[in-house]
């Protein structure tokens, strides 16, 4: 082996682009060129649809490939990857991908002295020269350590593989089963032999909830982002990643402003919202959360753009009750396309496959602006690093395509506090409105205040609002009152407050007593 | 006499290595004393002909496949241990 001197050049390893959505960026570029990956997982963790997807991929991309079947029967796969979507019989007929039938036989062997695996061998170099293979994945390894007892011969003829893989430049997926999503590589020590490059997949309990991840965990010679990314599999699609620390802060900025639905409001902003803007609004029950949501939809709707909202705590019927009776007729806005009104229990699904349906039903519908109602609703039925991949994950997807996103988050206690959603969101959001309650005189009364407005002056002031026929009525700051946000609401008189503003008066000295 | 059986019988090998030969050579040991004549030997290299390999679905060479009589019988390895072979062969050994 050459010893590597100071002034010798790094090559860096090149790398092939997989095709696999997300998992490119993940690992910065695809898998090694001309080496083998291992791609290790437990059961059910989406190994065999990853290592036909690679190939899938691949052909669509213009480059051909081999499976090596060793635990499913090529039918199996087939059917498999048509529910996929993916034209399976007509690529094979057209001599774009080749199976190499390695699965179990019923006919029981004897062992009657020394053998290799040199007839596999053969297949396969002979399947990848009849297709002009670039792509080939073998799934799975364990299936043939349990077949031939002699594991020294079975990863002697491995490594075999491997290095005749390598010699005709092709790029090679294997997968290999592991017993716990966090513990050894993989089982039989495969990792060995065949250990350059791995990729783990994980389909692990979190909550109560199974939480699949795709890991590049080693490249030999070159980089890739670390520890784990969640995925999804989707119908149509197969694997779809979602690298959320890949993300670049790139995003574009707009001065264009949209209205809120409501016009008082949209002074309190300075003149309106950005188009762009992730907005948050903070609030406790019954507050006026949903109505601003509402006048959000129908503000959009009035000026002919196309809005949606993600409802995860009413239901239809519930919304266009309400929005009737503030005056909005949302059947009338569906009707004319200009509106559509998604709603789903949160426990449906896991907020992973939430995120998937939401960005699919944003690319078929192609809305202006975006409301969900509430965020609160399914931070309550997932763990934080979930949810907190959500929120990321769905405001990014927004801020990529200059969609409005209005997000509302219910705060715990009836009078000031915060919620936990702010918290964590707060600093991806650009505009933050918060609803309050104000107990004064044995009566609750509403306060709305525009907490931060980044890149527009907007008022500090607390006003007053109400809910009536037509919405939300937005009227006069409350002067008088100190203490909102604490939760603890004072009455102070007029005199009182301009001793305090003299008091830091600086034209003003005041003589000291 | 007691009724022949004819038993056909196809060999897979990856290449002439010594471990193939070894296998040709206990195998037409094994046909001439077993079946006295009434059998056929066929050698099959997997690199001369991948399709058949596939065909069959062969991973570990030297494979014996025992085509005829049935029950079909797969057996591994090169031949060596005979009374295995015999074990796979389904004849019972009346030694």
């Amino acid at each position: 082996m050459k010893k590597e001197t100071p002034s010798a050049k790094l090559i860096p390893i090149e790398k092939l682009p997989t095709g696999i959505p997300g998992l490119d960026a993940i690992t910065e570029g695809g898998i090694p060129k001309g080496r083998t990956t291992l791609v290790a997982g437990t059961a059910g963790s989406a190994k065999t649809i990853v290592a036909a997807q690679f190939l899938a991929a691949g052909i669509e991309a213009g480059h051909n490939g081999v499976f090596v079947t060793f635990e499913e029967s090529p039918q199996d796969i087939r059917a498999n990857m048509n529910g996929m979507g993916w034209p399976i019989f007509q690529w094979e007929k057209e001599g774009k991908w080749a199976f190499v039938d390695a699965s179990p036989q019923p006919e029981e062997s004897v062992v009657t002295g020394p053998f290799d695996l040199g007839a596999l061998l053969a297949r396969i170099e002979g399947a990848i020269k009849k297709v002009h293979a670039e792509r080939v994945s073998l799934d799975s390894l364990g299936s043939i350590f349990t077949r031939f007892s002699e594991a020294a011969l079975v990863r002697r003829e491995l490594f075999r593989l491997a290095y005749a893989l390598k010699h005709m430049n092709i790029t090679c997926m294997m997968t290999a089963e592991r017993t716990h999503d966090y513990g050894e590589i993989s089982r039989f020590g495969v990792e060995e032999i065949v250990g350059d490059n791995v990729l783990i997949l994980r389909n692990a309990l979190d909550g109560e909830k199974r939480r699949r991840t795709i890991e590049a965990l080693k490249f030999r010679g070159a980089s890739h982002h670390k520890g784990e990314y969640p995925f999804n599999v989707v119908p149509g699609r197969g694997v779809v990643a979602v690298p959320l620390s890949a993300i670049e802060l790139k995003q574009r900025s707009s001065n264009v402003r949209i209205t809120s639905g409501n016009p008082e409001l949209d002074l309190m902003c300075g003149g309106g919202f950005f188009c762009d803007a992730i907005i948050l609004v903070t609030g406790a029950t019954g507050c006026g959360k949903t109505l601003i949501t509402t006048e959000f939809i129908a503000g959009g709707a009035k000026q002919g753009e196309r809005c949606l909202l993600l409802a995860f705590e009413e239901s239809r019927d519930q919304l266009f009750r309400n929005a009737t009776s503030w005056g909005m007729d949302f059947e009338q806005l569906e009707n004319e396309g200009l509106v559509r009104v998604v709603c789903a229990y949160p426990e449906s699904m896991g907020l992973e496959d939430h995120l998937v349906h939401i960005r699919s039903v944003i690319e078929e519908f192609r809305p202006n602006r975006v409301a969900v109602d509430s965020l609160s609703a399914l931070e309550r039925v997932s763990t934080l690093k979930s949810y907190r991949e959500f929120v990321i994950g769905l405001t990014s997807f927004l801020k990529q395509r200059e969609i409005g996103g209005l997000f509302t988050a219910t705060t715990p206690t009836l009078m000031g506090g915060t919620s936990v959603t702010e918290a964590h969101i707060s600093t991806i959001t650009d505009t933050i409105i918060m609803l309050r309650y104000v107990e004064m005189s044995g009566e609750m009364r509403r306060g709305i205040t525009v907490l931060k407005m980044r890149g527009s002056p907007h008022e500090k002031q607390i006003r007053e609002f109400s809910i009536g026929g037509v919405g939300m009525h937005i009227g006069r700051a409350f002067r008088n009152v100190t203490g909102i946000l604490s939760g603890y609401p004072q009455h102070v008189p007029a005199e009182e407050i301009t001793r305090l503003n003299s008091l830091f008066d600086p034209d003003k000295p005041e003589a000291l007593p | 006499m007691a009724p022949q059986k004819l038993y056909v019988l196809r060999l897979y090998i990856t290449g002439r290595t010594p471990s193939s030969e070894r296998a040709i050579s206990n195998l037409r040991r094994l046909c001439e004393e077993e079946f006295e004549g009434e059998y056929m030997m066929e050698v099959v290299d997997v690199l001369d002909q991948p399709q058949l390999a596939e065909d069959e679905k062969i991973l570990a060479t030297p494979t014996l496949v025992k085509l005829l009589p049935p029950p079909m019988r797969r057996i591994t390895g090169d031949l060596s241990e005979l009374d295995k072979v015999l074990l796979g062969l389904d004849i019972h050994a009346s030694r």
